[in-house]
């Protein structure tokens, strides 16, 4: 049967492999690319040698394997992506750039999508409130949903479809035509120039699009209840924020935060590993589209869950 | 016909060793052996499959051999941390086969951006001026505010080249440098690498399985097959051959 995963390394015959394929490769490489490399050659060799042994592969296990060494990819993406973000030079004109891209360019979409939410989730709570007749209520639930958690994770969304997907199919189609190896033998360091700039303007511009989400919904919902109750201007700021804490704005800085650096990451992370031409460019966007959407769930799940302990 | 050049054989400026690759099951290089001299224009020859692009990837370090050693001007490529591959890699010079110019950017910008990342204190002046005499030197000095989609296939290639040139390359890796183009811009081609080696100094390998390219660029030839080297020598020698896939390889060529 054959063994799944990284298991196999347990067997005597391919831990000694392993040993020997570390060895082979020197520490001025680092200890990461010894320890990748052997466990690429590792499981390559083992397929080989149930290649050549003819032995029933599951399809379980096949999948299992590569989820494995995708997942060890994506560690290994994410430390070189650390390393190289604290190690100058640091390419600042460049994060200015992807800032306007990320952040400027995203400002109409956020501004109609935080209106219309701002609007329809007043409109879509007030029946409710009015049949206990605490429409007086409304400023600050609306600022409680807005700020807490719809502002982060409406501009997440839409970030990742437009801003995820820009990056993985900028830097896929950059990749399939070689532009990124024409970087990296001319020395132009492409990881910092078009990974690290990326991640970091955009972990900077969805927390300040979130904030400015916010302000837009807030003015949507105003512009509802004052149609509605006459409520003024003054009036509605006071409600809004009297239910609002510094660990509200805290919580919703962080998910905003950790949204942008997973909309960012995981775009140059697919896009820089594309593969299999015009296919590989598309599967790249796509993928990071969805595997953003996905994680920045799982984020604002986790999130909630600790500000609620810490509430 | 190749410029008059000076080939010095007491250096190597390539060395490889026993050279192994491999993608999955599919054997692609099985212990090559390759020497290049200062100097000198080397051209690798074979079929579609042979790995002679793999074969320059390796030497400029793209991607990692499972055996062998490959030895460039004087460095083990593969024991070099990640910072001297990047220091090496600036005396490389790699033309790519689609010709790898950034989308983005203006011609001048392609041009400027090797040299702005690796020299960050060159003044614009001279950075311009670099920018013009190189983009002269292969005769697109008209071009240098178009983007690279206004552009023929043959002035891509050249400003591939031109692009390499910019950091004073000690060697040139040219991967496929006249695929794709008729026969009167190949020639242009041809004539550009030379002039590259002579203005240049600089030694080379070319990958091609054009044989005008190769019989006016090449020093040395040296023809790949199933991942071994098959034959090398001149143009002459190599194709003297009674070996029947180094004549089925010049027929097919110059039958056309």
């Amino acid at each position: 049967m054959r063994t799944t995963s990284l298991a196999f390394l347990s067997t005597k015959r391919h831990s000694g492999r392993f040993f020997y394929n570390c060895c082979a490769f020197t520490p001025a490489q680092g200890f990461d690319v010894c320890l990748y490399t052997a466990v690429r050659r590792c499981i390559f060799q083992k397929r080989i040698s149930l290649a050549n042994e003819t032995t029933q592969q599951s399809g379980l296990g096949a999948q299992w394997e590569e989820l494995t060494l995708g997942l060890y990819d994506a560690v290994r993406f994410l430390g070189r992506l650390f390393r190289q973000a604290i190690r100058p030079p640091f390419d600042f004109h460049e994060i200015i750039r992807q800032c306007f891209e990320i952040g400027y360019r995203s400002l109409p979409l956020i501004t109609l999508t935080g209106f219309v939410t701002g609007i329809v989730f007043t409109k879509q709570s007030r029946p409710s409130l009015v049949s206990f007749g605490a429409t007086s209520w409304l400023p600050s639930l609306i600022a409680i949903a807005m700020i807490r958690a719809l502002a982060p994770l409406v501009t997440a969304l839409i970030c990742a479809g437009k801003v995820g997907s820009n990056i993985g199919a900028e830097l896929g189609s950059m990749k399939v035509t070689e532009q990124i190896d024409a970087m990296e033998v001319s020395g132009a360091r492409p990881f910092d120039f078009l990974v690290v700039t990326r991640v970091v303007a955009s972990t900077l511009m969805i927390p300040v699009l979130a904030m400015y989400c916010a302000f837009v919904g807030l003015m949507g919902s105003f512009l509802n209840i004052y149609q509605n109750e006459k409520t003024s201007f003054i009036t509605f700021i006071s409600d809004a924020f009297e239910q609002i804490g510094f660990l509200d704005i805290g919580t919703s800085l962080t998910k905003a935060i950790a949204f942008g650096f997973t909309i960012g990451a995981v775009g140059c992370y697919k896009g820089f590993y594309a593969s299999n031409g015009t296919q590989g460019v598309g599967k790249a966007a796509n993928t990071a589209v969805v595997l953003s959407m996905f994680l920045i769930f799982i984020e604002e799940l986790v999130i909630v869950q600790v500000s609620n302990w810490l509430r | 016909m190749a410029y008059a050049h000076q080939i010095d054989y007491a250096q190597r400026v390539i060395d490889i060793r026993g050279l192994y690759k491999s993608f999955g099951p599919l054997k692609v290089l099985q212990g090559v052996d390759l020497d290049v001299f200062k100097g000198e224009n080397v051209v690798v020859l074979g079929r579609s499959g042979t790995g002679k692009s793999v074969l320059i990837k390796i030497i400029a370090g793209l991607l990692p051999p499972d055996a062998g050693t490959v030895n460039v001007l004087g460095r083990h490529v593969s024991e070099l941390s990640e910072e001297e591959l990047r220091m090496l890699r600036l005396k490389l010079g790699f033309s790519f086969q689609n010709s790898a110019l950034y989308d983005s950017m203006s011609i001048r910008e392609n041009l400027e951006f090797p040299v702005s990342r690796n020299m960050p204190g060159m003044s614009k002046t001279a950075l311009d001026d670099l920018v013009k005499e190189t983009l002269d030197a292969v005769g697109l000095l008209n071009k240098i505010d178009r983007m690279p989609s206004e552009l023929s296939g043959g002035q891509r290639k050249r400003i591939g080249i031109a692009r390499t040139l910019m950091l004073k390359p000690e060697i040139m890796l040219y991967d496929e440098p006249t695929a794709g183009l008729d026969p009167v811009t190949s020639v242009e081609i041809n004539n550009l690498i030379n002039e590259v080696q002579e203005r240049y100094n600089t030694s080379a390998i070319i990958i091609t399985h054009d044989l005008a390219c190769a019989k006016a660029t090449g020093d040395r030839l040296v023809m790949l097959f199933e991942g071994k080297v098959a034959k090398a020598g001149s143009f002459k020698e190599v194709f003297a051959s009674d070996d029947p896939e180094v004549q089925k390889f010049y027929n097919y060529n110059f039958i056309q």
